[in-house]
């Protein structure tokens, strides 16, 4: 265990009955971080951060926080706060009350106690708030109630499930920025929940993608986007494009990749260990193939093919270009860069896909 | 309600409307009225103003002792049906027990039985087991008839309720008993109030039970319909009567404004 650790999940395991939600949990949280669980619904994020909380015991394992075991500490006991799903503002408080829930035990004086809330306000960006009722907020206000009730009894860390769910997206990308510079300026560890990969991604110093109570993979978002570890998290985030290949050689830095459809293909920096004749997925982020409309030439990491349907979506559009020996069309993402992007809007003209070395990823496939 | 219909023009809920209340509040209104006439007679035409009848209430030992025994039965099985109810409700909204359905269901059939047969059943049963008829049994089955109301009202006020709640007050550092105190009890407590007045209310002029139930202490109801039969002490009766209508409004006015604020407080559960 890393001593920067703060939270440390040492082979945590949860099940309700038969259905497993948390399968054999072990990895570290660092102290400062801003640490997401993404997965799809039902993977047991939640469950995973009751757990910390102390609202579910696990039936295996132990949750280490900041080098305390928590097995037989009890909720109101934890050095953590949550944010709950739904706010769980109380409703026959106000603000101010609301905030001040906490804190009867902190030992602090009318005073004192007054100026803390007032901060918090001001953290919140909601002042002259405070004598509202929870049925005069809406629900952008809520959640920062939410957020300045648990951060005024300054837990070691924050714990947040899916606290943006409930927003409509305009004010869900502004409580994003609002939160990721609320987590930098107090500097308390965030542990977020959330199916939504773009938030994530957005967020998060690291995140922990998860599937059917196991974690798959964790690292930043920008490793996770470019160079995953596994097909399900390169499907999980973003787009991908897939090709079955296998290795046939291996050169100084790359590997060389026999496929079908592509051709042969050099793959740069891939940290999977690979050895020839070992089966893999080329895989190509959809906005890392060029369509061009002229032969490149051989040799040029290109593949021919038609132009089929598109889709425009304002800033970018997609299409779908289909290549021959494949059945499924390949997804290849432009910049809206002119206004009139028309011209490429013409289904089953001759089309080239270009890319570059270091586009391409090699993953595992059995 | 905002028409383009001209005043003149009553739509038939309206005159519905006004058609009901006349049906149910002008047979009350004749309590008051003829409880300050000068006359031993119910009839008109009126004699003139008087408050006799209010002073030979004060003075009736035998009705104020009835009064009493309402309100002490009317009192203990409001609350205890509260308890009860409270208890039954967190039990059915809070716990996934098995077999919940049957037993909700039988704890509801008080509501449904009449309560001339739950007269009968109670008396065969107090007989057999040979207990003597007091104001106990009579409270006993008061409590019987109250404790599904209670429960209906309790039930529907939890199941708005937030488990998340309970868990916020424990996430902030309140014991599960605080937490109780600080959240849970202030949430319900309209449902609570309600409860109360609902159950006392029940309790109070309950006439069929306490007819077939009571010995010698008699309730109000059953000394009223005892007094009947004496046409000299009807205005008094009707002056009690008047007295009790008034006390009746301002309390169902009070629960209903409590209710109404509970309203207010449900909208917020939600997001
Ligand atoms: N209290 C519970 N009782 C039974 N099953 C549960 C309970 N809580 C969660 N589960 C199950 O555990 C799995 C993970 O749930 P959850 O942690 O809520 O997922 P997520 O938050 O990722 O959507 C799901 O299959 C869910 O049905
Ligand atoms: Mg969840």
């Amino acid at each position: 265990m890393n001593h920067d650790a703060i939270i440390s999940f040492q082979g945590v395991s949860k099940h309700f009955g038969s259905v497993k939600a948390i399968e054999n949990a072990s990895f570290d949280i660092q102290r400062g971080e801003f640490f997401s669980l993404l997965g799809p619904s039902g993977c047991g994020k939640t469950t995973l951060l009751r757990m910390v909380a102390g609202f579910e015991i696990p039936n295996a394992g132990e949750i280490v926080i900041d080098g305390q075991p928590m097995s037989a500490i009890p909720p109101n006991h934890r050095p953590v706060n949550m944010v709950f799903q739904n706010y769980a503002i109380f409703p026959h408080l106000d603000v101010r009350n609301n905030i001040a829930f906490g804190m009867r035990k902190a030992g602090l004086t009318r005073a004192e106690l007054d100026k803390r809330i007032d901060e918090a306000l001001e953290l919140i960006k909601l002042p002259g708030y405070g004598k509202r009722g929870a049925d005069e907020l809406s629900g952008g206000q809520r959640q920062r109630v939410a957020l300045a009730r648990a951060l005024i009894k300054q837990p070691k860390v924050l714990l947040l499930d899916e606290p943006l769910g409930a927003l409509d997206k305009k004010l869900r990308e502004q409580m994003q920025i609002e939160l990721r510079q609320l987590q930098q300026q107090i500097g308390i560890t965030f542990l977020f929940v959330t199916h939504d990969q773009e938030e994530a991604l957005t967020l998060s110093d690291r995140i922990a993608v998860m599937s059917e109570g196991e974690v798959m993979e964790i690292a930043s978002p920008g490793q996770l986007y470019e160079s995953p570890g596994s097909r399900f998290v390169a499907d999980f985030i973003g787009s991908m494009n897939f090709f079955e290949g296998e290795i046939t050689s291996l050169a100084d830095s790359a590997v060389i990749v026999q496929t079908p459809v592509l051709g042969d293909v050099e793959v740069t920096g891939s940290d999977t260990a690979m050895a020839p004749g070992q089966k893999v997925w080329v895989a190509i982020r959809p906005e890392k193939m060029q369509p061009v409309f002229s032969d490149p030439g051989a040799g040029n990491n290109s593949v021919a093919g038609t132009m089929g349907p598109s889709a425009y979506l304002g800033d970018r559009s997609h299409f779908y270009v289909h290549l021959p020996q494949r059945e499924e069309p390949v997804l290849v993402a432009l910049q809206n860069l002119e206004r009139s992007m028309s011209h490429l809007h013409k289904p089953n003209q001759p089309v080239w896909l270009q890319w570059t070395d270091d586009a391409v990823v090699a993953l595992p496939r059995d | 309600m905002n028409t383009d219909r001209p005043w003149w023009r009553l739509d038939g809920f309206y005159i519905y409307a006004v058609l009901y209340l006349t049906f149910i509040y002008l047979p009350v209104l004749f309590l008051p009225l003829f409880s300050f006439n000068d006359s031993k007679y119910i009839a008109f035409p009126l004699k003139g103003f008087t408050l006799k009848w209010y002073e030979a209430m004060i003075n009736n030992p035998p009705m104020l002792s009835a009064l009493m025994n309402s309100l002490k039965i009317g009192l203990a099985v409001a609350i205890l049906s509260t308890i009860f109810g409270l208890l039954a409700a967190k039990a059915v909204t809070r716990y996934r027990m098995p077999g919940r359905g049957p037993v909700v269901g039988f704890i509801m059939i008080p509501l449904v039985i009449p309560e001339i047969i739950l007269g009968i059943s109670l008396l065969i049963l107090l007989n057999l087991a040979d207990i003597p008829l007091s104001l106990w049994t009579v409270g006993f089955a008061h409590l019987l008839l109250c404790v599904p109301f209670s429960m209906l009202v309790l039930v529907s006020r939890m199941e708005g309720f937030d488990k998340s709640m309970e868990e916020a007050g424990l996430d902030l550092g309140e014991t599960a008993w605080m937490t109780f105190w600080r959240v849970t009890f202030p949430i319900v407590l309209p449902g609570i109030i309600a409860s109360l007045l609902l159950t006392f209310t029940i309790s109070f002029d309950e006439f069929v039970l306490a007819f077939f139930l009571s010995s010698i202490d008699q309730t109000l109801p059953v000394y009223i319909w005892s007094s009947l039969r004496f046409p000299s002490k009807l205005p008094s009766t009707l002056a009690l009567g008047a007295a009790i209508f008034m006390v009746s409004f301002i309390v169902v006015t009070f629960a209903e404004w409590i209710r109404r604020r509970g309203v207010r407080l449900d909208s917020t559960s939600g997001i």
